[in-house]
């Protein structure tokens, strides 16, 4: 396996605008706007931390998985990976990484998918569609499940293997560390926490983690 | 697979470059043909009840272990259930990772080309043709996911960078579609973004639509994985 481009930051955090922990299971989201710089770490190790981006002033213009990798001639993102809208735009660019590896192939977990990947009765369990939903309805202004789209897995790693097959795989990451975005316009970041129970990748352990903004 | 003639309910050729939907109901099939060899039909699938349920790639993808779409497996919605499975395939590999063409893609591709200077072979992207075809069923911009581009190819390798395999479908090629539910499918024939062919040239796909009526306890690809049993379970409960 290649790491892509480790890079670490500048920013200090106790120069961060704001500072915010959010624990596994729960959603957040929040206008960032051009220029800004969100750091998400992973302050436990391992953790899958779902994401969207939209388009502030647009939300039928959003984060596209396939878009973004088939532009970038990669389906791994890292630092330097422009996280393109669906109509072409540059929402924003990672700018750091000590990680080195984010899917975005995935997707988030829903109670449906639950149902199909592990044992039937498993749908019955929190999951991220339905933390994405409560993040879309809590921010309102006409939002639904229309814009829960395919979204990034910070810290996963899901290997794509030349023979057309997929796994998911244990994670690279390690408590501390972190991925860092540069909003290259005005975006609504929205983030279940995940808190998927079922997978080997988070070593069953769904854990905090925290978010920096600096101006 | 041949097809008894005495089925078939429906049957056209789409032009290349061009889109279409067709509303796939429970028990039929859609063969794609790829008549002349080099295709590349973008295919989205929405229940056809309720189209904010939609073929979801990532869930397809990691509930059979996938990154291509091909024969035996299943098109899963966001609500994990089956819009369509895929019940025979000559080609082997579909992508579904990489989206479609659009106005930039072309242009840097093949230039632009507009309806004043060329008429009907103008250049049409697949982004707006598939947006166009969504509009005429109320649907829009927010209902335009990943599509499967049926016979193209898009290797990737073990670093994760991606590429277009030329000849992945030869003429004939074709790929059998049954809906395991009510399904609209929303197509574009317009070429893939990663083909590298310096001509705009578009290729003709031909629908064959049939009364396939495979029961979902006779369907091959309900074996295909075990997570796939439990997808035909929550399709057949949900159609009850």
């Amino acid at each position: 396996m290649t790491i892509a481009t480790l890079k670490e930051s500048p920013l200090d955090p106790a120069a961060a605008v704001a500072s915010t922990v959010v624990p596994a299971g729960e959603h957040w989201i929040r206008l960032i706007r051009a220029g800004q710089t969100l750091r998400i770490v992973d302050l436990e190790g391992n953790q899958a931390v779902d994401t969207i981006f939209y388009n502030a002033a647009d939300y039928s213009d959003r984060y596209s998985a396939v878009d973004t990798i088939r532009e970038q001639g990669n389906v791994y993102l890292s630092t330097g990976s422009q996280l393109l809208s669906s109509e072409g735009n540059v929402l924003l660019t990672i700018s750091a990484d000590t990680c080195g590896r984010h899917d975005t192939l995935g997707g988030g977990c829903s109670a449906e998918s639950n149902s199909v990947r592990y044992p039937r009765e498993k749908r019955y369990m929190h999951n991220c569609r339905d933390s994405f939903l409560a993040g879309l309805l809590a921010w309102g202004e006409g939002m639904d499940k229309r814009e829960i789209v395919h979204n990034i897995n910070f810290f996963m790693n899901v290997p794509i293997s030349p023979d057309g097959k997929s796994t998911f795989a244990d994670g690279i990451s390690e408590p501390g560390k972190y991925v860092e975005l540069r909003a290259e316009m005005d975006v609504i970041c929205l983030i279940s926490n995940c808190p998927q129970l079922n997978n080997p990748c988070n070593a069953y352990n769904p854990t905090p983690v925290q978010l920096l903004i600096w101006d | 697979m041949n097809i008894d003639p005495k089925l078939i309910l429906f049957e056209e050729t789409m032009p290349g470059g061009w889109n279409r939907s067709h509303l796939l109901k429970r028990g039929t099939a859609l063969r794609l043909t790829d008549l002349e060899g080099g295709a590349n039909m973008a295919a989205i699938f929405y229940n056809a009840h309720n189209p904010t349920e939609r073929y979801n790639m990532p869930d397809t993808l990691k509930a059979q272990f996938i990154s291509c779409i091909g024969k035996g497996c299943a098109c899963y919605s966001d609500l994990g259930r089956i819009l369509v499975s895929v019940l025979d395939d000559s080609c082997g590999w579909h992508d579904t990772i990489s989206g479609v063409s659009n106005a930039r893609t072309n242009e840097r591709r093949y230039g632009s080309r507009s309806y004043q200077e060329a008429r009907n072979g103008y250049y049409r992207n697949g982004h707006d043709a598939l947006l166009l075809e969504l509009a005429k069923h109320g649907l829009g911009k927010r209902d335009l996911v990943a599509p499967v581009n049926f016979f193209t190819k898009i290797a990737v390798d073990e670093t994760g960078a991606m590429s277009f395999v030329a000849g992945n479908s030869r003429a004939g090629a074709f790929v059998d579609l049954q809906a395991e539910m009510d399904t609209l499918v929303v197509l574009c024939s317009c070429p893939h973004p990663m083909d590298p062919t310096p001509e705009y040239a578009p290729k003709p796909v031909r629908l064959t639509v049939w009364r396939s009526a495979i029961a979902p306890e006779e369907n091959p690809c309900r074996t295909f994985c075990p997570q796939n049993e439990r997808g035909f379970i929550n399709t057949v409960e949900y159609c009850l």
